[in-house]
């Protein structure tokens, strides 16, 4: 008997050769932030020399802040992905729900023209998106960058697997009472669907944040370009590469999300995995 | 048994027989009209951003590029002509199969042994799974100038750790041999961590008890590893296979910064040559023809995945 207990503690432990092997790969993936952390950090003769008594500055972070406009890619990418958010949380809760509570001719066409943004993203349709904002006049504008990821074929695919899992009961009783499509909607499905609208704003938020090649494609000022852009603008002007100032603001335009995601690590990894899992 | 009934819209009514269908209840009618003003706003969008360009894409793919006052003209197959003996376009395709190549195995094979090690009681794990995480919430422009500078030649830390190894030293970036690789290696960083979260939740929503039994017939961790818990993970590894394909074609935004393409195209992939030809070339009829390229590498793939692997695939 005591051999069936020992093989099983023996079966469920990882080895010590795990452990190692597994920290030294964190080790190995937190390296480039570490190092990122320790040149913005200090002062610029350390930027790649390691000493323990190295002084500890913030001057790296307040030169790039002057250096470039950041506050304003500030404001930019937050109104961006705060407009992009809500925008895909109504029009794809509305088109969820018709999707997951009613029949109607053509429903599966509907459905399967929404799925083909799965595979062919707006990523890939830059050339014929820019035609159109040109068309628009939308060109360097939020709106432009936005507005190709507005229906958000993920979030109606989502929303409808969660929608279709609640009780129709629910909706029964509703209606009973004399609640219209729309308020039973909001009354009963949003509520229930909570877990998974978070899930999505999170997923949503941190593509958007990090969202690179259509925006640079689409903008071409201050004015509307996002902080990714920003940050390439900036560090692509050889400035006898400060290295100490581009990690600076290297760490500067990633620290929203970043900090987010220490705060709430675990509801980020929970988040993903529930978006993952259809 | 008995026989069907025929359906009422089976039956011929006044109104059929005279070329006219019957019209729904008026209740019905207003029902429908509100079915479709809730899909509008979706559709149309979707409609004006990806299934019109889709369509003006393939049609401009079939025309030159409008210069000055020159309009454009139907040239067939010329643009894919000129693509077939274009030795940029051929090698960025090369270049992009190899690092798909490369980055799905790498970071699916990562992913799995990084779920499988953090789902296990280690010491360290909750750290362990955020240090695994961390690159997918960091922007991968953000996270190309630091690998950048890692990479730098002389004063870059891979140079100084190689250097007081006495390697020789080496121009990771500027070497044409090692700078599809240096960027390759970046991607697999990146993309790893974000499917081990998926094997993760994968492995936690396993019965126990399966653990349980294997242990009491003896078996080895390799063994539970192959028969029970891969087979079961199949449809993770689906999903996640079908991820990594999508990513293998649209991750380049390192390039802007690490290496623009070079040197000479050494590392330049499909969609940033797209993005060269139409927005700095603004040859937007052949930017055209590869985005037709794009589009058809990845439906292949969706379509390899819902007709073939799905079948396949056990689902529990």
């Amino acid at each position: 008997m005591s051999h069936t207990t020992q093989q099983r503690l023996a079966f469920n432990e990882p080895g010590w050769l795990d452990t190692l092997a597994a920290w030294l790969l964190g080790l190995l993936w937190l390296l480039p932030l570490v190092y990122a952390v320790w040149t913005a950090f200090h002062p610029a003769e350390f930027s790649t020399r390691f000493e323990l008594s190295a002084p500890l500055t913030l001057n790296n972070f307040r030169r790039a802040w002057e250096a470039a406009p950041f506050a304003r890619y500030f404001f930019n990418t937050t109104v961006l992905t705060g407009m992009i958010l809500v925008t895909q949380l109504v029009i794809s809760t509305l088109a969820a729900y018709a999707f997951a509570r009613f029949r109607f001719r053509g429903r599966n066409l509907a459905f399967a023209l929404v799925l083909v943004q799965l595979v062919v993203m707006p990523d890939l349709l830059v050339v014929a998106n820019y035609k159109t904002m040109a068309q628009l006049g939308l060109v360097d504008s939020l709106l432009a960058i936005g507005l190709p990821y507005f229906a958000s074929a993920f979030a109606i695919f989502l929303l409808r697997q969660t929608f279709m899992s609640i009780p129709k009961e629910l909706d029964d009783a509703a209606r009973v009472e004399g609640a219209g499509a729309l308020q039973i909607l909001w009354r009963v499905y949003v509520p229930l669907a909570r877990p998974v609208y978070i899930a999505f704003a999170l997923v949503s938020v941190s593509f958007h944040w990090n969202n690179f090649l259509w925006p640079l494609i689409v903008t071409n000022s201050v004015n509307a370009r996002p902080l990714t852009v920003g940050l390439q603008v900036f560090s692509a002007v050889d400035q006898g590469i400060d290295w100490s100032i581009i990690t600076a603001a290297t760490l500067l335009s990633a620290a929203p999300l970043l900090i987010a995601f220490l705060l709430f690590q675990r509801q980020f990894v929970q988040s993903f995995m529930r978006a993952g899992i259809k | 048994m008995p026989k069907p009934r025929p359906t009422a819209s089976c039956v011929p009514t006044s109104n059929s027989r005279l070329g006219v269908s019957l019209p729904p209840p008026m209740e019905h009618r207003q029902h429908v009209i509100h079915i479709w003003l809730m899909l509008l706003p979706a559709l149309l969008l979707l409609l004006a951003f990806t299934h019109w360009p889709v369509v003006s894409t393939l049609f401009d793919s079939f025309h030159s590029t409008p210069k000055g006052v020159r309009a454009s003209v139907w040239v067939g197959l010329d643009n894919y002509r000129v693509m077939l003996d274009d030795p940029v376009f051929r090698k960025a395709l090369a270049n992009n199969l190899w690092f798909a190549g490369v980055t799905i195995p790498l970071s699916i094979g990562l992913a799995l042994v990084m779920a499988l090690w953090v789902n296990e009681r280690m010491a360290g794990r909750a750290l362990l799974r955020m240090a695994y995480f961390t690159p997918t919430v960091l922007p991968m422009i953000a996270v190309a100038n630091i690998w950048l500078f890692f990479y730098t030649p002389q004063y870059g830390l891979l140079e100084q750790v190689s250097g007081a190894m006495g390697l020789p030293a080496q121009n990771w970036l500027g070497n044409p041999t090692t700078a599809l690789g240096a960027v390759t290696l970046v991607a697999v960083w990146k993309e790893a961590g974000f499917f081990m979260i998926f094997y993760l939740a994968a492995l936690q929503g396993m019965n126990p008890s399966l653990r349980e039994a294997a242990a009491i017939e003896g078996a080895s961790r390799w063994t539970f590893f192959r028969r029970v818990q891969w087979p079961l993970l199949m449809p993770t590894t689906v999903f996640v296979l079908v991820n990594a394909f999508i990513n293998g074609f649209r991750m380049v935004d390192h390039l802007f910064v690490m290496t623009r393409g070079g040197p000479d195209n050494a590392s330049t992939l499909l969609l940033y040559y797209l993005y060269e030809v139409g927005f700095s070339f603004w040859d937007t009829a052949y930017a055209s023809a590869i985005t037709v390229v794009l589009v058809a590498i990845l439906a292949g793939v969706a379509l390899l995945q819902f007709f073939v692997l799905d079948r396949r695939v056990h689902y529990q």
